[in-house]
């Protein structure tokens, strides 16, 4: 329920402030949400599961989107952002997609 | 049970197989019931969900508002940069290949459009002189008594030809018949006949040229003015300011005549 509300409330809070993205956050923070989005889903799966811990849904939501931004920064780096993020997307896309299969087993049993 | 949280790994969710049949009676319950009772756990995750929600909505305002080029690396600015280059290095020389091209039609229209005012100078001109237009301008307006009626037709016929030597370029018989060069003069029992219509006296002559010079012109020795006197008749010469010659005569095109360039 409160992470419900926390939701709803972060997403307000951005409507009304509409803060502008720093330069050096602007590279980094679309896979953050990604890396975070799939934190969540993985999250989400291990209540249904039954094996929900919020010490460790906290570090692997902070350390996924610290990872994300540090291989973006890397990449950068190296001159090769564009496709390691690329990389880093497709690689979450696939994990939240196998996070919400088993979600929606486990809620429509299906 | 902790240490195996969510799908950390992709392989999980064969090893879940075997826990789905297990737990998927109570996981809906257990859904409803978190929902109904908070907890502390929850409260963080309640927090990191609202910085995602935060974080997910400011970029994706950001991505909206955001130009094109916003998020491009140095390369593919460097690149956006020599295609815009190229762009407009075609543009301008489209823009010169047009400015030419406009200039050409300025220049054709303009030396059409003189050629044209030429014509209608000229043939204005042209028009005055063969009598096919009216004509207005400074002058004397010439009338002649003739009470014993002795004014003969070459005296007329000489007065023509001296205004016409004196520079005349429009004459007119009685404000009715215009003088050119192929007008005819006649006599016949009724009197006078100018280019086929009868003129009765006191005949009146406008005529159009330098007043002085064309006055002078009648006025010599021997000259038409002393011919009407001779004759018992007599000369008025009048200088309006301005002389009327507003009778034309229709245009011919030549028959036999043709150009000789």
């Amino acid at each position: 329920m409160i992470a419900v509300v926390g939701l709803v409330v972060g997403i307000v809070l951005g409507l009304v402030l509409k803060p502008d993205v720093p330069l050096w956050l602007e590279p980094y923070l679309p896979i953050a949400v990604v890396a975070a989005l799939d934190a969540v889903f993985g999250a989400l799966r291990a209540f249904l599961d039954g094996i929900f811990n919020d010490k460790v849904f906290v570090i692997s939501f902070v350390s996924n989107v610290v990872i994300a931004a540090l291989i973006v920064f890397v990449g950068d780096k190296l001159g090769v952002g564009a496709q390691l993020s690329t990389g880093v997307i497709v690689v979450l896309g696939i994990r939240i997609f196998s996070n919400v299969a088993a979600i929606r087993r486990h809620i429509f049993h299906a | 049970m902790p240490e195996r949280f969510g799908a950390e790994n992709l392989g999980a969710e064969r090893s879940d197989a075997n826990r789905f049949d297990a737990g998927k009676a109570d996981s809906r319950a257990r859904l409803l019931a978190t929902l109904r009772h908070p907890s502390r756990g929850q409260a963080v995750g309640g927090v990191l969900l609202g910085l995602l929600g935060f974080a997910m909505v400011t970029q994706v305002q950001s991505n909206e508002r955001d130009d094109t080029y916003a998020g491009l690396r140095t390369s593919d600015l460097v690149q956006v940069l020599n295609g815009l280059n190229a762009q407009s290095r075609r543009a301008d020389s489209e823009i010169a290949g047009l400015e030419r091209t406009r200039r050409q039609l300025t220049d054709q229209t303009q030396a059409r459009q003189a050629a044209v005012d030429r014509a209608k100078d000229q043939a204005q001109t042209l028009g005055i002189l063969a009598g096919t237009l009216p004509a207005e301008g400074p002058g004397i307006r010439i009338t002649v008594n003739d009470p014993e009626g002795k004014v003969s037709l070459n005296n007329l016929l000489d007065a023509v030809e001296e205004l016409r030597a004196a520079g005349a370029e429009a004459m007119e018989f009685d404000d009715s018949v215009r003088v050119i060069a192929q007008t005819s003069f006649e006599q016949d029992d009724s009197g006078l006949l100018v280019d086929g219509h009868q003129v009765d006296p006191p005949y009146v002559i406008d005529v159009i040229g330098d007043p002085s010079t064309l006055s002078s012109a009648l006025n010599f020795p021997l000259g038409f003015s002393y011919d009407v006197k001779a004759n018992d008749g007599s000369v008025k010469v009048d200088k309006p300011t301005t002389v009327k010659v507003s009778s034309t005569v229709p245009a011919t095109a030549p028959t036999d005549a043709t150009s000789g360039q």
